[in-house]
């Protein structure tokens, strides 16, 4: 070929990336727009701030599903944050060579599996026993996925903390337990809250393992051991049944989801804007 | 009396200690208690991981004592008869990601290649971000969107068009509802792109500048560099990254249960409804009477989590051995 020609090959396929690239971004401004479009409308304060009506009378919000969603999270986040982050330092700073090989591993092979099938590991160890579905069950299945992202995200983070500091630590003669937590963590706070804030971003959305661990409910939360409502179980509820009214609300009810989860992972990317800078 | 008696005790402990032996000694039972706090979590998530099996297979134990591997390979699935064979929801599950992956692996390899080899510097931040909130969006939301814009937008245009074009092949037959194997495949594709876009892109931004400097010394033009030395240097790793997308498709849920019609059926038809073994959990788990009929739905569940388990393990040792394995853990 002469060159020439080779230019013009090399010129032809990148501009067939860019169309590749292209047609990637798209889909997400079709569906912003469809939210935007569809659900605006069917947003107002009385969808905060009340309960779901009865099929066939107007109105009605999703505050219950908003609380019950906060509450989920909240039992989530008790349940696998210390686990995540305390195993993220611990890959950081092991020196063994195979348990945290094994660990990331794992990890990495957890971040994969299917998150209905936590629903259904939930089920077995927390609604079987108690022959009830609550909330408790559905906080532990979004517990479970959180802990990789939290460990996997945290151990980058705790990485990238100069080694100067630590050693500057034990240099003074401060116990290994208080390098760790009054200097690394500390150091690597910001990027241990964008895993944060990644991993409540995917939690937030997740509705197959709630399934049939919260199952949902049309009233305020009954207690930890009750059924609970859920944002995410509320919009497929809505979106699958025949009424156009629920139709609306589930528009809706997907666009405060949709914006919950992008400010949860903007948040991520500012908290580790400087980091490269910081290193 | 006994907390008096025990104070006593440590009294008269410190008062026989030099300071610099005490605070070591209590520099060392910290750090004990640090060390077994977290060896316990590291534990506590292997131990979880562990469970996670156990669970599934005792749950469905009696399932596979009923059934053995006829559950793996009959079609039919009924429940008031006690009768029940996985294969609809096996292949559902299949065709579903086979088809989501034909679409999403050119688009997301030429999108990645762009991002990371040749796009100019000012565009990629932006556009790397946006392809992050593509993977943010929750699977329910493209649910909802697949329901009322994908599939009417199937039914009244694509699938007549096809039909007309490309009838003569049976894949392309029958009425077209909109909902089906087709909108399955294709609301899958959209959710798998981001993933598959963002680890190739890390994996190609691995491969070591001396390559491509290499290549285009020699006179290679952009393609040229990025063909011969960096997509070959990448290769498994990019393979790695196609398989992580496999692995989500497989275990995708919720939006594939909106839109692929949920009936287990095997059809040759990408028009005909399907049915895949993540919507058949979602959609029947909680309407399981007898426990046959929940043991059975575990056992889905045990299958679906050795596949995607096998699937993402090869995929990350992949991965890996091209960025090493503290790349990669963020998708």
């Amino acid at each position: 070929m002469t060159p020439a020609a080779r230019r013009l090959v090399s010129d032809g396929v990148s501009g067939l990336t860019f169309a590749a690239a292209l047609l990637v971004v798209c889909p997400l401004l079709l569906i912003f727009g469809f939210l935007l479009y569809q659900g605006a409308s069917a947003i107002n304060v009385d969808f905060f701030l009340h309960l779901p009506k009865p099929v066939g009378e107007a109105g009605g919000g999703v505050a219950n599903a908003i609380v019950g969603s906060v509450i989920m999270i909240g039992l989530a986040v008790a349940i696998g944050l210390p686990v995540g982050i305390l195993g993220g330092v611990y890959l950081a700073e092991s020196r063994d060579r195979r348990l945290p090989w094994v660990l990331r591993f794992v990890a990495d092979v957890l971040n994969g599996v299917p998150s209905i099938v936590f629903g259904i590991f939930a089920y077995t160890v927390v609604v079987l026993p108690m022959r009830r579905f609550s909330a408790l069950a559905g906080g532990l299945a979004l517990g479970l996925i959180l802990v990789p992202i939290v460990l996997r995200t945290t151990e980058e983070m705790v990485r990238l903390v100069p080694s100067a500091l630590r050693e500057a630590g034990l240099g003074l003669g401060l116990p290994q337990w208080k390098v760790s937590l009054r200097i690394i963590i500390p150091a690597a706070r910001a990027g241990i809250i964008t895993g944060f804030m990644v991993a409540l971003a995917r939690i937030a959305g997740e509705t197959a393992p709630l399934l049939f661990t919260a199952l949902g409910n049309r009233f305020w939360h009954q207690g930890l051991d009750q059924p609970i409502a859920a944002l995410p179980l509320q919009i497929y509820a809505y979106a699958i049944a025949p009424y156009d009214d629920w139709h609306r609300q589930a528009w809706a009810g997907a666009l405060v989801l949709i914006t919950l989860v992008f400010l949860a992972s903007l948040a991520a990317r500012l908290a580790t804007r400087g980091r490269s800078v910081a290193r | 009396m006994a907390a008096d008696s025990m104070a006593g005790v440590g009294a008269a402990d410190r008062l026989s200690l030099p300071p610099q032996a005490i605070s070591r000694r209590r520099a060392a039972l910290g750090d004990r208690i640090y060390r077994a706090c977290v060896l316990a979590s590291v534990w506590l998530v292997l131990v979880l991981a562990a469970g996670l099996v156990a669970a599934l297979c005792w749950e469905s134990w009696e399932a596979i004592r009923a059934f053995g591997l006829r559950f793996l390979v009959t079609s039919h699935w009924d429940p008031v008869a006690g009768e029940f064979g996985a294969l609809p929801f096996i292949y559902g599950t299949l065709l579903s990601s086979l088809l989501a992956l034909l679409i999403a692996v050119p688009l997301s390899l030429g999108a990645a290649i762009f991002l990371a080899e040749l796009a100019p510097a000012w565009i990629r931040p932006p556009v790397a971000f946006l392809i992050e909130m593509l993977a943010a969006v929750p699977s329910v939301v493209y649910g909802l969107w697949g329901i009322f814009v994908l599939v009417p937008w199937l039914r009244d245009w694509v699938q007549p068009a096809l039909a007309t074009t490309l009838g003569f092949l049976p894949l392309f037959q029958g009425p077209p509802y909109g909902i089906g194997m087709l909108a399955a495949g294709l609301i899958l594709s959209i959710m798998v792109v981001p993933y598959i876009t963002s680890v190739s892109r890390e994996v190609l931004l691995a491969v070591p500048g001396s390559q491509r400097e290499a290549a285009l010394g020699l006179g290679a033009t952009r393609w040229e560099a990025t063909r011969i030395a960096v997509l070959r240097y990448g290769r498994s790793g990019l393979i790695g990254a196609i398989l992580l997308g496999l692995g989500r498709a497989l275990g995708e849920t919720m939006a594939v249960t909106m839109v692929i019609g949920n009936r287990p059926e095997i059809a040759a038809s990408l028009f005909a409804p399907g049915y895949t073994m993540a919507s058949v959990l979602a959609n029947e788990f909680t309407e399981a009477t007898s426990d046959l009929y929940v043991s059975a739905l575990v056992e889905i569940g045990l299958l679906l989590l050795v596949i995607t388990v096998v699937v993402n393990g090869f995929a990350r040792l992949l991965v890996w051995s091209v960025g090493g394995p503290a790349r990669g853990g963020r998708e």
